[in-house]
């Protein structure tokens, strides 16, 4: 991957260069950037796998074979947002990246929304997961792929609490989406009757949650929510079972898991947990055909996240709707309002649209963890419990705060 | 303060001469930046953290202390000013004198902790102060912990420069620096310059000369930090963000490094050695760690061998001072 | 209540660690005069050494317990011999400023090959479980650790104050030049000082290995803690950086039942305090 990059980017380059001449109407020379945290604790669920996404996205979507000339490059955001921010106007204002894709964390996502909205360029959002990005923040050059902490909320705080989950206390990780996710979840919980003890805040990438735990166990919940995710929700996990947690009567909810989360985990560990995800590889045969090739491409050979499907979904969508607008404007807020006219019609997400505060609109589905005798073999993780429709899955138009639709 | 020396001359007219001339030369280059093809940007970050290499090094390379907790007056200032501009709206020179301002009282309390000790307690107290902070301003909700503080308005300062424009901006900051450096510079080659550096010498002998030690070294402590807030409160103009990065202990460790690299005690050394880590790091950036590992380095073999730092080499060979 | 208790046995258990890692820096520190920033990098590539014991030569926990802390204390003792050695006699900035680079090294290189997110690393089969102590269920594991370190930490002091090989290292450290003309060899002694310290640091990383996960920068703020602690404890008295070690994690505990957010800065707080009071710490003698 290294050698691809540093290849693409010499590429790029000399090409820059080259091109730097070049009249800026419209032309069909497209610069993709793959904004994500490549080696820290959602490596697994965006990282490298999200370059390979995009890569695959502008293959399959035939342009090159049409004339246009289109670039990837990738870079690493560490999970702070001012090195994401930063790298986001080096790449718009040096490298001239017309789209940034994937940007998990919400915390860098926020920062590289208003990066990107200043600069008239282009973010297709599928890794953060704050509701923020469609609402209070939302701008005319966002879109925000594949799930935010309000499908979470609705369809995991929901069932739980339905299911007789009616208290609950949060562990939180202290930034943007954990704050975005516990507000979400709390509102789900207490409109299905249930109340919200307590929580406590833990630092992002925290390694030993022993003390939180403890909190955790004294509050006597019946639901503990594991408002983080990634290698937190992973550690918060694992460390539970040690402390026996469920011995006590007390549920785990992780808010936020990802298929790369549970194979990690182990069967063993995760059985039983229950999720909200918006993609599953094994769903149908398009999924299956795509994560096999994604699978086989991947270095450590795992399948695809939700995050993975929405990268290649966004661009695919990015790249139709610059064939429909005959050539790149380089114009971000108008290629997006492009994109929102277009119905969105993909292998992965099936058919959808996008609203006119930014977000994607499709079904989500709630998962459960199989058991280790109910799976037939690596990768059979999930269990279909419930399907949410397309219109329950996000917030609805008139509940959004998003200025753009104020007339 | 008792009576200074009436030599109000530096300490050798040549030397000086060499030093000024080094100044304007530098001033000159660093003013025709956007005419070349360079990211400006890029050369306003390096400005920035020259200045806090340079304040950093009026503590060390001229009063022979190493604070290890520079990154908190760097942190205070951006965090302070970016809350003024963002938050209370403030026009954008006020929102600089107002981080300055916090960096200054910032220094003017961890320094009347800190001057109590020297050699290593000091830079360990001044590790643990910063550290302090990093964990306070993790918790208080105006610095919105992890997100940091995002999307800074540039502004119009003195109503009449639009920093949103890059060449303003870039004019701006370089104007900051120059009168930042310039007064690191008149300090280092004042008076109390002279006693500072007797004071790093020999300090029992400054104490028998009758100096009060103690209030020299805080007014160099308080000085210091007073400027790498300044710095750090321009600096919130370029990145438009202030964030945890700043005020982390691996930060100081930067600045510790930047200016051993340029020569602790030149003149010159930390401006050239912010911009040799600041262009590593930008240029780099796509292999990832290896910065670090090439910091660390950098660090093991100035220590070792490279003692003087670029500038300190360079200044050695040429017998001038710079 | 039954919280409490349950918080200061967890405050117990970091302690345990903040003491092993305190108790190496002390031995070195006092020993050498050395501050040995690249202790939190040390104690990281013990894990490491851990880790890949399970996984590439098959050897269990146990037996990392053993080797770990060699392998790392014997890769220790080569930095002394070839980098810390010109040292000796400078200013001890520039010891600080030299294993500073060390660790940003040993950090940047690991971080480059496994990332920054953790590796995983099972509690071993005889330990796993729990029992139900009636205040908290606690891990096996876990009062293992607390059991282990008191152990590791007396057996050090006692080596260090009562026998005769620790009276060699503590004469050698005062005095080198009488030391030697007794013929004893001083510049070994240092270096096998610098690795028994080193290896101190590899064994508190092997122990925390179940519990946090391996982690490239899993040192690099827990350094900056056990500084506070060193300091607090008298910068080269061995008894002084235990005790203080596991006072302080109980005092992280009692503040994390009380007032939750400010447990991460009492120990700053209170290492201000003390180098305010008394700078060469609470049992330290003046360097």
């Amino acid at each position: 991957m290294k050698t691809r990059f540093i290849a693409s980017l010499l590429l790029t380059t000399a090409l820059t260069v080259a091109a730097a001449g070049h009249a800026s109407a419209d032309d069909k020379v497209v610069k993709i950037g793959s904004l994500s945290d490549q080696s820290g604790l959602y490596a697994d669920l965006g990282g490298p796998g999200s370059t390979l996404a995009a890569q695959m996205a502008i293959e399959d979507s035939g342009l090159t074979g049409k004339g246009w000339k289109i670039d990837l490059i990738s870079g690493d955001h560490q999970n702070k947002p001012d090195v994401g921010a930063n790298l986001a106007r080096q790449w718009i204002d040096v490298d001239k990246v017309d789209a940034i894709v994937d940007v998990p964390n919400s915390g860098v996502a926020l920062a590289v929304n208003n990066v990107v909205k200043e600069k008239n360029s282009i973010m297709l959002n599928s890794g953060a997961g704050t509701s923020d990005l469609t609402n209070a923040q939302c701008t005319p050059n966002t879109i925000h792929w594949t799930y935010d902490t309000y499908t979470l909320a609705h369809g995991t705080g929901s069932a739980l609490a339905k299911a007789g989950g009616d208290t609950w206390f949060f562990l939180t990780a202290d930034y943007a989406f954990g704050a975005a996710i516990e507000r979400d979840t709390t509102a789900a919980v207490e409109a299905a009757g249930g109340k919200v003890l307590g929580g406590v805040k833990h630092p992002l990438n925290t390694s030993d949650f022993s003390s939180f735990l403890l909190q955790a166990q004294a509050s006597k919940a019946k639901v503990i929510g594991l408002a983080n995710a990634g290698g937190d929700s992973t550690n918060a996990i694992k460390q539970a079972a040690e402390f026996g947690i469920s011995s006590g009567g007390q549920k785990l909810a992780a808010l936020l898991l990802f298929i790369t989360d549970v194979h990690s985990l182990g069967l063993n560990t995760a059985q039983g947990l229950s999720f909200t995800e918006t993609f599953y590889w094994d769903t149908n045969d398009q999924t299956r055909a795509f994560s096999k090739r994604f699978q086989e491409r991947m270095k450590n050979h795992s399948m695809p996240t939700m995050v993975h499907a929405g990268v290649y979904a966004s661009l695919l969508h990015y790249f139709k709707t610059l064939e429909a607008l005959g050539g790149n404007p380089h114009d971000g807020a108008k290629v997006v309002a492009k994109m929102k006219e277009l119905p969105t019609d993909d292998p992965l997400f099936g058919k959808g649209s996008i609203e006119p505060n930014g977000r994607t609109i499709h079904p989500a589905y709630l998962f459960e963890v199989k058991k280790p005798a109910e799976s037939k073999g690596p990768w059979d993780y999930y269990k279909l419990v419930a399907t949410i429709p397309a219109n329950e899955a996000f917030t609805p138009l008139d509940k959004s705060t998003c200025p753009l639709l104020k007339k | 303060m008792t009576a200074l020396t009436d030599d109000t001359l530096p300490a050798t007219p040549r030397a000086m001469r060499d030093e000024i001339i080094v100044f304007v030369i530098m001033a000159l280059m660093l003013a025709a930046v956007p005419f070349t093809g360079i990211y400006p940007f890029f050369v306003m970050q390096a400005l920035c953290f020259a200045l806090v290499a340079c304040a950093f090094n009026l503590l060390i390379g001229y009063g022979g202390l190493l604070s290890f907790g520079h990154a908190m007056f760097l942190g205070t200032a951006g965090y302070c000013s970016a809350h003024a501009l963002k938050v209370w709206g403030l026009e954008p020179l006020l929102g600089v004198l107002v981080g300055t301002a916090a960096a200054c009282a910032l220094a003017v309390i961890t320094g009347y902790i800190s001057i109590r000790r020297q050699g290593i307690y000091f830079a360990m107290i001044t590790l643990a102060l910063s550290q302090l902070l990093y964990f306070i301003y993790l918790q208080t909700p105006f610095t919105h912990g992890e997100d940091g503080i995002q999307g800074i308005p540039q502004g119009m300062m003195l109503g009449f420069l639009d920093l949103s424009k890059p060449t303003v901006l870039y004019y701006v900051v370089l104007a900051g620096f120059l009168a930042g450096f310039l007064l690191i510079f008149r300090t280092i080659n004042s008076p109390f310059g002279e006693v500072l550096k007797s004071i790093r010498e020999n300090e029992q002998r400054a104490i028998s000369l009758g100096y009060k030690t103690d209030q020299y070294k805080l007014l160099a402590f308080i000085l210091s930090g007073t400027i790498a807030g300044f710095a750090g409160a321009l600096k919130v103009f370029v990145a438009q963000n202030a964030s945890l990065t700043d005020v982390h202990w691996t930060m100081s460790g930067e600045i510790v490094l930047m200016t051993l690299i340029g020569g602790l005690g030149t003149v010159f050394g930390p401006v050239v050695g912010a911009f040799v880590i600041i262009a590593m790091q930008q240029y780099l950036a796509g292999y990832g760690q290896w910065v670090t590992v090439i910091q660390g380095a950098i660090f093991v073999s100035c220590v070792l061998l490279f003692r003087r730092g670029l500038i300190g080499e360079i200044a050695h060979l040429l017998k001038r001072s710079l | 209540m039954q919280a409490l208790y349950a918080q200061l046995l967890v405050g117990l258990i970091n302690g345990s660690f903040y003491a092993l890692l305190s108790l190496g820096l002390a031995v070195i520190f006092g020993m050498l005069n050395i501050i040995n920033f690249a202790h939190g990098a040390l104690y990281m590539m013990g894990a490491f050494c851990a880790y890949f014991l399970l996984n590439l030569g098959g050897l269990g926990y146990w037996w990392a317990l053993i080797i770990a802390p060699i392998i790392v204390g014997i890769f220790g003792m080569i930095l002394e011999r070839t980098l810390l050695k010109w040292l000796t006699g400078l200013d001890h900035l520039y010891g600080l400023l030299l294993t500073f680079g060390i660790a940003l090294i040993v950090q940047g290189i690991f971080q480059n090959y496994f990332g920054s997110s953790g590796l995983p690393y099972a509690i071993p089969d005889e330990l796993k479980g729990g029992t139900n102590l009636g205040f908290m269920f606690l891990p096996i594991y876990r009062g293992w650790v607390v059991i282990f370190s008191l152990v590791v930490c007396i057996a050090t002091w006692f080596l260090i104050e009562k026998t005769r090989l620790g009276a060699y290292l503590r004469a050698a450290t005062e005095n080198p030049t009488l030391v030697r003309a007794f013929g004893i060899n001083v510049p070994r002694m240092i270096t096998l000082t610098y690795g028994l310290g080193v290896g101190l640091a590899a064994l508190a990383g092997v122990l925390s290995a179940p519990i946090n996960q391996v982690r490239p920068l899993m040192g690099a703020d827990l350094i900056i803690v056990v500084f506070a602690v060193v300091v607090i404890g008298g910068m080269g008295s061995i008894m002084g950086s235990i005790l203080t070690g596991f006072a302080l994690g109980v005092i992280e505990g009692l503040t994390k039942y009380f007032y939750p957010e400010a447990s991460n800065t009492v120990v700053f707080v209170l290492m201000v305090l003390v180098l305010l009071v008394k700078p060469t710490g609470l049992t330290g003698r003046a360097t």
